[in-house]
This record gives C-alpha cells, sequence and structure tokens, in this order.
C-alpha cells in the first residue's frame, strides 16, 4: 500500500460500483475503460510490468471503503488490456499479465534513443548493462522487463538496427548496435 | 340504426355488458346476424354480424367491431319473447347458415318498441362457428326459467324502489357507470339471522359430496349477492342508530361478500370458443380495485388469487390468465401485462409510467446519505410504496437504462447513482464544478 500512497487515486477510485463488475453494457464498457487507463497509469509511475492475478496489487483493493475486485472482474480488466495489445497473458492458465506501458515499437525507439544518447551508435552494449547500468540510470529503461526487452530487441535486429549475440550465460549476452 | 326499438346495452371499459342483478351469461355465438325477416317490418332492427349473449335473463347483440359496440349495443329481453320457433331440420338448412327464430311482443315498458306496434318474428342467423342446437335448448331453458320475474318481484318489493332503481339496474360487482361499486353500512342483523337458518338448509344439502356443492355453488353466490343487497338496502335509513362495533362487522361482512362477488363469472361451458376473449373483459374489469389499491401495479399471482376468489367456483387455470391477460393488447383496455427481465410478470395501468418511478429513484438516490452508501431495495421500497421485491424490480430496470449501477458487498447489494458516465476518459482526475460527479464528490468523507 506504500506505493498507492505516492499515486495520486481519481476521485471514482472511492465509488464502491467501481470495484463491482457491472452487468449493464454501456456502463460496464465505461467502467473498464476506466480501469484500463488507471491500470496503465499506475503501471508506469511504478514502474510494473507484471500484474499476479492473485497477487495483492494495490489498485485491485481498496481499504478504505473495504471493496475488492473479484478474479471474475480482474481478468476481465486485464484481458481487455490484452485485447488492444497493451498487455499479454504470460501463461495459459491467465494467472500473470505482462503489461505494456509502453508498445513494442515504442520501446524500441527509446532504446535507440539510448544509444545515441550515450554514444553508442556502433558500440556494444551487455543487456545487464542496459537493465541495471549506470547510463540506464533515471531513464525508462532502468530495471525493464526482461521479456519486454527482448521483443524490443528482436523487432531492432529484424530492421538490422543491431545485433544481438550470446554469451557464455544469459548474463553475458549483449547487442551491437549498428545504427 | 337501431332507433329506439330496443332497449341499449351499457358496456364496460372493457367491452363487457353490464348484466342486472343476479343476470348469469349462459350462452355465446359470434358471427351472429339478428334481424327480422317479416315483411313488413316497422321496427325491428336489422343487425350485421355480432356476439350474441344469451343471459338468464335477456338476448345480448353486441357488434363485432370494438368501436362502435357501446352505442349500438341493444337487449331483447326474454320476457318480452312471446314464442320460441322449434329449430327446422330441412335440406335446405344443411347448406344454408342455421337460423333460430322466435316472436318478439312490444312491451314499451321493458323499453321493446312502442305501444301500438305490432309483434315480429325475429330471426338469430349464425354465420360463425358455433353449437347452434345447443344453444336452442339453452334459450329455451332460459326462457322458460322466467329468471327475470324473481328479480322484478324483489325490485318492486324494495321500500324505496324509486330511488333506487338506477344503482339496481346494475349487477354484482359492477354498478350502473360499470365502475365497481362501493357500498355503505346498514343494521339487518334481525334479518339476517332469519336468513342464516333458511341459509342452513342449503349448505347442509351442499356439502352432501362435492357435485351437490358444484350445483349448489352457483346458489351460493347468489345468496352472498342477496345478503349483500339486504346490508346495501338498510344502510341509510338505520345508519345512525347503529353502534361502531356493529358496523365494524357490518363492514367485515360486506367485505366477504364482495368478494365472492362474481355474479357470472365466464366459463368454458357458457362461451365455448369465445372463453379467453369473454375472460379476458372480465379480467380487464375486475382488476381496475386491486390495482388502483396497489398503486398501478400489481403482481400477476396475486390477481390470479384474488380473480379465483372472486370467482368462487369455476376456478381458472394459470395457463387461462396468462392468455386472458395477454388478449389485452387486441382490446381498448387502460392495463398491460408486464414481464420484467427477471421474468417477474405484473399488471400494470397503461397510464403508469416507468419515467415517472425512475424521477423519484433518482431523487432518492442523489440524497448525500445515499450518494454516500447507495440504496437497497427496502429504501426504495419505502419511498416507492410497493413491495420490496417490486423495488428491486424497479431498480433493476432503472440499472438496465443507465441510471443506476450496482454494487456487490460482503454488506449486500446496493444501487448507487450512476457516475460512469460523468467521468472523462481522457482525465479521470477531472472533476466538472457541475452535475452529478461533483455533488457525490462534495457528498463523500474527504480522505488523505
Amino acid at each position: 500500500m506504500q506505493k498507492l500512497r505516492e499515486f495520486k487515486l481519481p476521485n471514482f477510485f472511492n465509488y464502491p460500483p467501481y470495484f463491482t463488475l457491472q452487468p449493464v453494457r454501456d456502463t460496464r464498457e465505461k467502467q473498464i475503460q476506466l480501469w484500463k487507463e488507471l491500470i496503465i497509469d499506475y503501471c508506469k509511475t511504478q514502474k510494473i510490468f507484471v500484474i499476479g492475478i492473485e497477487d495483492e496489487f494495490p489498485l485491485f483493493t481498496n481499504t478504505v471503503i473495504e471493496r475488492s475486485l473479484t478474479h471474475e472482474a480482474r481478468e476481465a480488466f486485464l484481458s481487455a488490456l490484452v485485447s488492444e495489445g497493451r498487455a499479454e497473458w504470460m501463461d495459459k492458465g491467465r494467472r500473470k499479465c505482462l503489461i505494456f506501458w509502453h508498445r513494442i515499437q515504442d520501446w524500441a525507439d527509446i532504446l535507440l534513443q539510448f544509444a545515441k544518447d550515450n554514444g553508442l551508435e556502433d558500440g556494444v552494449v551487455t543487456i545487464e548493462e542496459i537493465r541495471f547500468g549506470t547510463e540506464s540510470q533515471g531513464t525508462e529503461l532502468q530495471g525493464i522487463d526482461r521479456t519486454i526487452l527482448n521483443r524490443a530487441l528482436k523487432l531492432l535486429e529484424q530492421k538490422g538496427k543491431l545485433v544481438v549475440f550470446k554469451g557464455t550465460s544469459t548474463d553475458d549476452e549483449g547487442i551491437k548496435f549498428s545504427v | 340504426m337501431t332507433g329506439n326499438s330496443l332497449p341499449a346495452v351499457k358496456l364496460t371499459d372493457s367491452g363487457r355488458p353490464v348484466l342486472l342483478p343476479n343476470e348469469i351469461e349462459c350462452f355465446f355465438l359470434s358471427g351472429v346476424d339478428l334481424l327480422s325477416e317479416d315483411e313488413p317490418n316497422t321496427w325491428f332492427p336489422h343487425l350485421k354480424s355480432g356476439l350474441l349473449i344469451l343471459t338468464t335473463h335477456r338476448l345480448l347483440w353486441l357488434p363485432e367491431a370494438a368501436v362502435a359496440a357501446s352505442s349500438s349495443s341493444v337487449a331483447v329481453p326474454l320476457a318480452s319473447i312471446s314464442h320460441i320457433f322449434p329449430h327446422k331440420k330441412s335440406l335446405k338448412s344443411v347448406f344454408a347458415s342455421p337460423r333460430v327464430r322466435f316472436q318478439v311482443s312490444p312491451s314499451p315498458e321493458r323499453g321493446v318498441a312502442s305501444s301500438g306496434s305490432r309483434s315480429v318474428v325475429a330471426t338469430v342467423v349464425v354465420r360463425g362457428k358455433g353449437d347452434c342446437d345447443a344453444f336452442v335448448s339453452k334459450f329455451w331453458e332460459n326462457w322458460r326459467g322466467r329468471a327475470w320475474e324473481e328479480s322484478e318481484s324483489a325490485t318492486s318489493s324494495s321500500s324505496n324502489a324509486a330511488a333506487r332503481a338506477a344503482s339496481t339496474s346494475s349487477s354484482g360487482i359492477y354498478s350502473s357507470d360499470g365502475t365497481v361499486r362501493m357500498v355503505g353500512v346498514s343494521g339487518i342483523l334481525r334479518k339476517e339471522q332469519e336468513m342464516w337458518e333458511s341459509t342452513d338448509k342449503s349448505l347442509q344439502d351442499a356439502f352432501q359430496d362435492l357435485n351437490a356443492l358444484m350445483s349448489k355453488a352457483k346458489e351460493m353466490v347468489m345468496l352472498a349477492e342477496k345478503m349483500r343487497q339486504k346490508l346495501l338496502s338498510g344502510s341509510s335509513s338505520q345508519m345512525n342508530a347503529t353502534n361502531d362495533e356493529e358496523m365494524g362487522s357490518k363492514e367485515e361482512m360486506q367485505e366477504l361478500l364482495l368478494s365472492v362477488g362474481i355474479i357470472s363469472p365466464v366459463t368454458k361451458e357458457s362461451a365455448g370458443a369465445l372463453y379467453h376473449q369473454q375472460l379476458s373483459r372480465q379480467l380487464a374489469d375486475f382488476v381496475k380495485v386491486p390495482l388502483e389499491r396497489a398503486g398501478g401495479i400489481i403482481n400477476l399471482i396475486d390477481i390470479y388469487c384474488l380473480f379465483n376468489r372472486a370467482r368462487g367456483t369455476e376456478l381458472i387455470s394459470p395457463d387461462d390468465l396468462l392468455q386472458a391477460c395477454s388478449l389485452w393488447e387486441k382490446f381498448d383496455v387502460p392495463i398491460v401485462l408486464r414481464k420484467f427481465d427477471s421474468g417477474v410478470m405484473v399488471i400494470q395501468n397503461k397510464s403508469h409510467s416507468d419515467e415517472e418511478v425512475f424521477t423519484k429513484i433518482k431523487v432518492l438516490v442523489m440524497k448525500p446519505d445515499a450518494l454516500r452508501a447507495g440504496i437497497s431495495p427496502s429504501d426504495a421500497a419505502m419511498t416507492l410504496g410497493v413491495a420490496p421485491a417490486m423495488a428491486k424490480e424497479h431498480l433493476l430496470s432503472a440499472e438496465s437504462k443507465g441510471i443506476l449501477c450496482r454494487d456487490v458487498s460482503p454488506d449486500g447489494f446496493r444501487f448507487y447513482i450512476n457516475l460512469f458516465p460523468e467521468i472523462d476518459r481522457d482525465d479521470m482526475y477531472l472533476v466538472k464544478d457541475q452535475g452529478i460527479y461533483s455533488s457525490w464528490v462534495g457528498a463523500i468523507p474527504a480522505h488523505g
């Protein structure tokens, strides 16, 4: 809950029907819309990449009004994100959901910008450095989810902007930009 | 067209004939012409294709087109019929529409023709389907039964006959203008005692076996009606003499007798193919009072119980009730059958508007307490003055209209004003200065 306090919640977060999946179509559509925006906003500011559906995700429970989303509601809201390409189920059982608060294309652009900012247009960098190195500190790349990073790298590789080469272990994986 | 040569028949709002005291409908035939083939015919009207109803007192003819019904329905009092000709069976009659002939004598005191007219032979031409032979035998039976003589003597012996002439020209649950009669209070306990003694015998007969009960049932209903009339007749004169306690018991008595009430229940036997149609009209007339009492909307199950109780015998099945209700669409009646999304069926006034209910709900749900904690069906029930189950139906339909939305929690099932449409999807933090969203924000407790 500590994280929730830093995040400014909209007023309707204390509106009890917000936590009940609405049966009427128009109402439900608007409700889902508001949940999608809130989830994305929250993940972006808190740098959250994965939501476990049964985990104690701070947004899914409001202790002030004592309301909590049902499993069905959680799944409905996350599925809505998935169908828009802004999230992806990580397993068939839909227990974990990967949130793309930037689309893969946008992440790829951020990577290129990172290369330019650090003079790496033709340089080499390890994946470890991108995620936890000093260069990425303070940028959105800091702590990026491995799966999302791989997707963005693959996209850039297909475009010929870089080459990924494997090391002896996963930690050693590196990339060579050729922007 | 009909002139004044035959007495007119008053119809109820739903198009059922208003019957005389103790008059019972016995047979229905549709697609019937009523005319006289006499030449020259000086006064008998020529009526084409209508509904013929045989009662214990009269032969009623109602036009099939509902629009014209109130103006051109007529009756031939059985008392004015001097002869019924036997139904002739010839080779010719196999091909032609069946005809029944009878002689009508003018009797101005009953509203038939004017004095000086000569009697005519009237013909009933049955063009529609219908058991003509059964009709004829029933016609004979009723004509010979002379049921009208009983009520005529009763009317004339009534002490204040002149004053009551208007009100006694109606029957059963109906008064002369077709509305259900409100009754006064009377003081004739003494007469009641006498009557119970004579009733005792018929009661004992009635309970001997079930068949006997069925055959006595009609008499019992008539007895109840007679007693009610007696109670009525003494009401004005002895009102001041009766004390409160007596009045209470009288009122109760009246209630009991009234709820037995329907003197001439439409039955499959009497109405045949027209059963559901006639039942539907009778039901429409009956429903008015309980509907008003229930605030314009009433559960179908409640009506089923009330209606069958009023019929006393000749109970109808739930299926028949449903069919009768669904026929209302075809008639010009002020009530409709309505099915809620949940499957609950109700009868409601056409004038009953959901908008009105929704407005009330909106006001209720915008109160500060309701903004904060929502409302339950029982809260709505108190405001709307209906049963909680019915209130819930109203809330659910308000929800489906997007007025409300629900909150399901361990605390229960509650409804709130629907704020979702008020929230800006591009700026979740925006609260406009005006509108229900800002009212809601103002009503909830501030928190850090």
